[in-house]
């Protein structure tokens, strides 16, 4: 067997079938070709840290970061380990996921500008409050999925690793024509980001802050700018990718980072863990992987993400109003939904993991009618899940279908997702 | 116990994860195994015309925990260097070969329910399939313990 597969990045997917075809920008081929190529990849501030816990590093997005940790003094470490403590009552995981791009938008006039970025009620925002967005291109497909935060005086928006260069050049041509006060700022190398997931998260979390500050009433998607352990201009932002409560801190750079880091580790409850327990919770939270699950030929619809149009039906304002770009090739006049062909769906049943590329055929094995895009055997469960397209006329719950498997034809069945039940965070009445 | 099997013990202990098989086979008395390595990691254990194939513990470690292994039937034949099943992780699969050409007579079953045994017992108890072996002389041109060591001293 070869060792040497186990260690392939997920940046480098390169897609094959009619379902799931994308093509890559120049900007995101530099970000995925520097993993592969000469260009020496780019390191978080937590880079020795990782090495001295014992992480093993993998290229991913252009930057060496942990997949798993690993090593004698490792109690929790692996895979399998660190996914499970994530969901462990009372317990948390730190990530390191300093590869994401942090962008503050400032000027008068950068909700309306970000507002024809993306799919969502920016310009409703409340002060502090967040949502997750899709970033759309001229044929309504999805370029990225970020989270805005309205943060009074700039919004703070995070987008993938993996894209953010090409995601900056696409707002870039359209800030060239556009007539109107705002500015992009790329935060870039001065500030870091942690992710703190779990049910822990918030009594951990909460020791660092200042004194008064109740993380009981700081409800799910705000963020706030607040001091962290002494450390002053860092942000917290209540959100996540694994299903769990838990927190994106964004740090300065450098020992400011390692210092909290390294206290957040210190607490018995917090276990650092690497990019592949990320990628099993957010996949049994139902959760897409950009590269995998969205891309430029996946408009919000197929990707049952149409909720992040606002809410209010075909009646939402971004529905009505549809200035964002390609919102006409999904939207009908009136603000309804176009019906797709395709639609994006949780699958369950087989015995034998199903990873992305499976292709989906009907309960007779004949006709093939979709591909998984992402698939994984999940630690809570025990069993594998998968996330895929499938046609619309075959996509109802329970609906049994045929993956093949290594040539061979498995049972499986469609499912509703998420696979694991969710526990964001509901502020008490 | 049996004053050779508590002193293979011992050893192991004392000398910890590098002792092979080679100094069991010199203990268990007539029976000897011989065992033989594919730079891929696969092990086959040469007893007669069958030899017990399977993953060895540098792989195991390096794959992680073990979620799933798909074994061939019964019956199946295989060319040595054909695959013939699978090893997975949460993260990822990865194919196993044959280290030899033969018919399968029989598979593990045991990895079905508990996949783990893997980690816990690569070159023991998890051994994946049993092969007739169609020339008993493939194996010998494969590596002996010492070799492999070596091989993957250089992988690290």
């Amino acid at each position: 067997m070869l060792l040497s597969s186990f260690r392939r990045s997920a940046a480098t997917a390169a897609f094959r079938s009619p379902y799931v075809v994308a093509s890559a920008s120049a900007a995101t081929r530099r970000t995925m070709m520097a993993a592969a190529a000469a260009e020496p990849l780019m390191k978080t501030s937590l880079n020795e840290w990782h090495k001295e816990l014992g992480g093993e590093m993998v290229p991913f997005a252009g930057y060496e970061l942990p997949v798993l940790y690993k090593g004698d003094n490792v109690k929790n470490g692996g895979v399998m380990k660190e996914h499970l403590w994530c969901r462990s009552e009372g317990k948390a995981s730190l990530f390191d996921v300093s590869h994401m791009g942090q962008i503050r938008w400032h000027g008068k006039d950068r909700a309306k500008f970000v507002e024809k970025m993306v799919v969502g009620d920016i310009q409703g925002l409340d002060t502090n409050h967040g949502c997750l967005s899709l970033i759309t291109n001229d044929q309504g497909g999805i370029k990225d999925d970020t989270v805005i935060v309205n943060a009074g005086d700039y919004i703070h928006m995070v987008v993938n690793g993996s894209m953010k260069f090409s995601d900056m050049a696409h707002f870039q041509k359209h800030l060239d024509d556009y007539d109107g006060d705002v500015t992009m700022e790329y935060l870039e190398d001065d500030m870091q980001l942690l992710a703190l997931q779990g049910s822990g998260s918030a009594d951990v979390l909460s020791k660092l802050l200042p004194e008064g500050f109740n993380l009981k009433t700081m409800a799910f998607m705000t963020g706030l700018d607040t001091t962290i352990d002494g450390i002053e201009n860092c942000r917290i932002t209540r959100c996540g990718y694994t299903g769990e409560d838990g927190f994106e801190i964004s740090t300065p750079s450098g020992i400011s980072t390692i210092q909290i880091a390294s206290k957040l580790c210190s607490d018995p409850n917090v276990n650092p863990t690497g990019l592949g327990a990320r990628d099993s919770l957010r996949l049994e939270a139902g959760l897409c992987l950009y590269g995998n699950d969205l891309n430029e030929t996946i408009n919000p619809i197929m990707g049952t993400l149409a909720w992040t149009l606002g809410k209010g039906g075909p009646n939402a304002r971004r529905r009505q109003e549809q200035d964002f770009t390609g919102a006409s090739t999904f939207l009908k006049e009136d603000g309804k939904l176009k019906k797709q062909a395709r639609k994006r769906i949780g699958i369950i049943g087989m015995k034998a993991p199903a990873r992305q590329y499976t292709e989906i055929y009907d309960v007779d094995g004949i006709q093939l009618i979709g591909e998984i895009t992402s698939g994984t055997f999940s630690p809570c469960l025990k069993k594998p899940i998968a996330m895929g397209y499938i046609d619309t006329i075959m996509s109802k719950n329970d609906t049994p279908i045929k993956l093949k498997i290594r040539n061979k034809m498995v049972d499986a069945h469609v499912t509703k997702m998420p696979f694991v039940e969710s526990n964001y965070y509901r502020v008490p009445e | 116990m049996s004053s050779s099997r508590f002193a293979l013990n011992l050893s192991r202990r004392v000398l910890g994860k590098t002792l092979r098989t080679k100094v069991a086979s010199q203990h268990l008395g007539a029976t000897r195994l011989s065992s033989y390595y594919t730079p891929a990691h696969e092990y086959v254990k040469v007893d007669g015309i069958i030899g017990t194939c399977g993953i060895t513990d540098f792989a195991q470690a390096a794959l992680g925990d073990i979620v799933f292994v798909s074994l061939p039937d019964v019956g199946d034949e295989f060319d040595a260097g054909d695959s013939f099943g699978s090893v997975e992780s949460v993260k990822a699969a990865s194919d196993v070969y044959a280290p030899v050409s033969g018919t399968v007579v029989e598979i593990n079953e045991a990895l079905n329910d508990s996949p783990e045994l893997v980690n816990s017992s690569a070159e023991a108890e998890a051994w994946f399939i049993k092969i007739e072996m169609t020339d008993t002389s493939e194996a010998q041109k494969l590596m002996d313990e010492t070799d492999y060591e070596k091989h993957c001293e250089d992988e690290a």
